[in-house]
């Protein structure tokens, strides 16, 4: 469905994109996780036949999406990572008019958008600019989703929005990838990567790695710790420099400690901290996990 | 099929323009607020002008002069002085703009036949001062001429200047055909430009961008509403000047209506051109400010005249279509005449606007770089 070889893209000195291939499939729900300034967005306007890359080839459906780019701007639904609709038309008025700019109207894909459609028609007449976040993007999935596109471009599509929303525009997704569209999503969110059936890590320009998500965790070979106790900066301060500890960092309320199985971490830790109330747990990795190691070992 | 695309385009264009108060204020209440500032404050007429007299000799003859002279709607006396030193305090106080100094024994002195009147003008604005001279001394000398006439009843020359076009100089039939090239100068290309660059600003564009639209429709939808906002915004112009400032439209209306068309186009193709250039509203408002609204303003021989100006300026100002356009509008609204006059200035208008269409759909790029 999609193939991406070999991409490169610098803007100046900086150079967003270093050598990126990965393929879709037809049907499929592809994640690219990566943090900010990872090079997703360049990616996506590349793919989206907005950006030309500096090396390097992208075929969509057989198609070159550089030669062949109206093929692909007819097949392709694009969602920007930034709210690009019309903020001082209506709802109704935006859903109108991208219809019309796709040659198609609302009603002819209605059957798409049914149930998004259906939270949106209260505030139909709402601007857009007035909607909630979480509305927003259920908009604008709808304008993206307007023409009937094979192909599903999300950048970002859930960041600045409340938990809520997020997990029912993720259902929303997993019903589209029922109706055939293949879609590629990307989020700085490693939670959200389970949900996908293959994702590619991405950090500065570069895939870390590509798998599905199982496939990810299971390649992880280090044992995970969980501590919770008080004064968890002094905690994860002495952690740093004790013997046998490669990685640890802050995981909501406790810290994720990354070693060997026999690091025998509780009772040297009680050692030092004898009134910290320490609790120490072996549990097994996430994908969270995985990536954050990725990432410190890429910066080394 | 391609109809109703434009037409959405266009429609969604109007919305964009009536729920922005400000673009309607630029739009809508610019071109009353200059009619009536350029009308009204910035006028070179006189119009009861203070002056001051100091008169040495008090006779019948300058007496009757200057009475002559402050009956006119032109003047008004204010200052009556015995002193030079008061002709000095009189205009440090604003008091009078100009002074007239008789000598003694003016009356006796013009019967032998050389008399002479002393002229003093403010000349802190020299412009007015000129204008205030000219007149004092044209009535003075219509006076003598007058004179001569009853007493020695000798046949004379009366020369008489007539100004054509503009008879009694009223600076706003000047103003007006200036205003509408100002504002559609200004609402054409600034508005466009803004407009195309905010969808650029705003991320719009990216979606515009992979829609299937053509590169064409899009220029041309951005381009009709203003087209037609233009028109009439000119069609105000010309009926507050009309009404409020008795600007005549003495040639065909039509013709007026289609040059003002051919003139929308020019400034919509640089407003278009200049959105190609730049990535941000207030770049696109910069930009149409320093190199469309201060030439038109200072090169289009709207305020300054062509010829007075050094000559690297003179040929840029051959290079601003507004100055072909007040030339048009000038000669149509004003001397009446038709498009045999004035088919030069025409054919190099519609040369820029193909010329900058041209360049405008080759700059408007497929893509975001």
């Amino acid at each position: 469905m999609l193939t991406v070889s070999n991409i490169s893209k610098s803007y100046g000195e900086v150079r967003a994109l270093n050598g990126i291939n990965f393929e879709v499939d037809r049907g499929e729900l592809f994640g690219l996780i990566g943090p900010d300034g990872a090079g997703k967005t360049s990616l996506f306007r590349i793919i989206a036949t907005l950006l030309l890359p500096d090396s390097g080839d992208v075929s969509f459906d057989g198609h070159d999406v550089i030669t062949d780019y109206e093929f692909v701007r007819k097949n392709v639904g694009y969602m920007p990572g930034r709210f690009s609709l019309y903020q001082d038309l209506s709802v109704k008025e935006n859903l109108e008019f991208f219809a019309t700019i796709f040659n198609t109207t609302v009603q002819e894909n209605k059957h798409l958008i049914e149930d998004i459609f259906k939270q949106l028609e209260p505030f139909q007449n709402r601007r857009a600019g007035d909607l909630s976040g979480g509305m927003k993007q259920k908009l604008a999935l709808s304008c993206a989703l307007i023409h009937k596109p094979t192909m599903l471009l999300l950048d970002e599509p859930t960041t600045g929005v409340d938990a809520i929303s997020r997990k029912e525009f993720w259902g929303m997704l997993q019903r589209l990838k029922k109706e055939g569209i293949t879609i590629v999503v990307s989020t700085p969110y490693m939670d959200e990567s389970k949900l996908c059936d293959r994702v590619a890590l991405i950090q500065d320009g570069a895939i870390m790695d590509l798998d599905t998500p199982s496939g990810i965790v299971n390649r992880f070979d280090k044992t995970v710790y969980k501590v919770t106790g008080n004064n968890q900066y002094q905690l994860l301060s002495k952690i740093r420099t004790m013997d046998g500890v490669q990685n640890a960092y802050p995981f909501g309320s406790s810290l994720h400690v990354y070693g060997s199985p026999e690091l025998n971490l509780s009772g040297r830790l009680d050692e030092h901290f004898p009134d910290a109330d320490i609790q120490v747990e072996i549990i097994p990795a996430d994908i969270e996990d995985t990536f954050m190691n990725l990432m410190t070992r890429d910066h080394e | 099929m391609k109809g109703h695309v434009l037409r959405a385009f266009v429609k969604k264009e109007f919305l964009h323009i009536f729920r922005d108060y400000r673009t309607l204020m630029v739009l809508f209440g610019m071109p009353i607020a200059q009619v009536i500032l350029f009308g009204y404050a910035i006028t070179t007429e006189l119009r009861d002008v203070k002056i001051g007299v100091w008169d040495m000799s008090k006779d019948q003859k300058s007496i009757e002069l200057i009475s002559n002279i402050t009956s006119s709607e032109f003047f008004a006396l204010n200052d009556n002085v015995s002193a030079s030193h008061e002709i000095e305090a009189s205009f440090k106080k604003g008091r009078v703009k100009a002074f007239l100094v008789f000598p003694n024994d003016f009356g006796n002195k013009l019967e032998r036949g050389t008399a002479s009147i002393q002229i003093i003008a403010d000349a802190s604005d020299p412009n007015t001062a000129n204008i205030i001279t000219n007149q004092l001394t044209s009535i003075i000398q219509r006076w003598d001429m007058l004179e001569k006439s009853k007493t020695l009843r000798r046949a004379f020359i009366d020369t008489e200047v007539r100004m054509h076009y503009n008879p009694e100089s009223k600076s706003v039939l000047l103003f007006v055909p200036g205003v509408i090239t100002i504002i559609l100068m200004l609402v054409s290309a600034m508005l466009t430009s803004i407009s195309i660059a905010r969808e650029k600003e705003m991320g719009n564009m990216e979606i515009l961008l992979v829609s299937p639209l053509k590169p064409a429709v899009v220029i041309i939808g951005k381009i009709l509403p203003y087209l037609m906002l233009s028109l009439v915004n000119a069609l105000i112009i010309m009926g507050i000047g009309n009404v409020v400032f008795e600007v005549p439209v003495n040639g065909s209306f039509v013709l007026l209506l289609l040059e003002c068309l051919l003139f929308i186009v020019v400034a919509l193709s640089l407003g278009v051109f200049i959105s190609t250039k730049v990535e941000s509203q207030q770049m696109a408002l910069m930009m149409s400010l320093f190199a469309l609204m201060l030439p038109t303003i200072l090169l289009s021989g709207f305020i300054f005249p062509i010829s007075s100006m050094p000559l690297p300026l003179q040929w840029i100002s051959h290079a601003m279509p507004p100055k072909y356009f007040i030339i048009i509008i000038k000669a149509i609204m004003l001397k009446g005449v038709g498009i045999a006059h004035i088919w030069k200035e025409t054919l190099i208008l519609s040369l820029m606007a193909v010329f900058f269409i041209g360049l405008s759909v080759k700059n408007y790029k497929s893509r975001l770089e």
